[in-house]
């Protein structure tokens, strides 16, 4: 069998990660629900991994792989502590609407 | 330039990623639009498996698998116990003034302008993808290169997910009132 980026290409895989990054750098900007905010920036992680899986495949090299890796024990320790912190916010406020976080506002 | 594909002779691998691709994006998308947190969840999940599948097309099985584990398993879970906790399940948000959505709108648009004629146009070298043939993502191999090259940055993350346990027991956890 051949190999997909013979048949696909890697322009589509660059493409498709950049529209997916833009999806979720619009959902940071368009929505105030702190959640989705944070599902956002899964989606931003998930497109870069994603091309980061198709350059490794592209070069034949392995460590693009390994530092995919990385970035899902990194993404998986950030989701835990944040959303400790959402937590810990909504306790304090009763919300967690980004919009009413303006305790620190001069 | 883009090379449009002509569907009619389009391989089955083309359509398998032409599926694929639409239902990621629109998930990723519905994950942002809709109103319902617990639908969003739902959403984000689907998204993470079709990505699983773009990995198992790139015949990265290893990371397909952890990444199932890894986001539709754990990180999904979190999601959706938070949500429950919060008791967000009403469709109650308020939504941000019409000219900060119009931007972000805009600013998607452009966005996605700017990145997709920048990648056009620079040109980058793609020269005709060859296959050696050498093995380079089977476990074996990703297993020696994590274990040899990446020992450090490996055990470091062991200290960070430890870190990251500890940290959020103490942020959830509830403070006791001083007395």
């Amino acid at each position: 069998m051949n190999n997909i980026l013979n048949q696909v290409g890697i322009e589509n895989y660059i493409f498709l990660s950049v529209i997916l990054f833009c999806i979720g750098v619009f959902g940071v900007l368009y929505r105030r629900n702190a959640i989705i905010v944070f599902m956002s920036i899964e989606i931003m992680l998930n497109a870069v991994n994603l091309l980061f899986v198709a350059f490794s495949t592209y070069h034949q090299d392995a460590q693009g792989q390994v530092f995919v890796f990385f970035s899902m024990a990194v993404a998986a320790a950030e989701v835990a502590v944040g959303l400790a912190i959402l937590v810990s916010i909504f306790r304090n406020m009763g919300t967690i609407d980004v919009g009413n976080l303006k305790n620190l506002k001069g | 330039m883009i090379q449009i594909p002509d569907i009619a002779n389009a391989t089955p691998i083309q359509i398998l990623f032409c599926v694929l691709s639409v239902i990621t994006l629109a998930t990723a998308f519905l994950t942002i639009y809709s109103k319902n947190p617990i639908h969003s969840a739902i959403y984000l999940v689907i998204c993470f498996f079709s990505i699983a599948g773009h990995y198992l097309l790139l015949n990265a099985q290893f990371l397909a698998i952890v990444h199932v584990i890894v986001y539709s398993g754990a990180i999904m879970i979190l999601f959706l116990f938070t949500v429950m906790l919060m008791n967000l399940n009403k469709e109650n948000e308020v939504h941000k003034p019409r000219v900060t959505r119009l931007g972000a709108i805009v600013m998607f648009c452009l966005m996605c302008l700017v990145l997709i004629a920048i990648f056009i146009n620079s040109k980058p070298i793609v020269g005709e993808y060859v296959t050696t043939g050498e093995d380079y993502q089977s476990i074996k191999v990703l297993g020696k290169v994590l274990l040899n090259e990446y020992m450090v940055p490996f055990e470091f993350a062991s200290v960070l997910l430890l870190v990251a346990m500890i940290g959020s027991v103490l942020l959830s956890k509830k403070e006791k009132l001083e007395k």
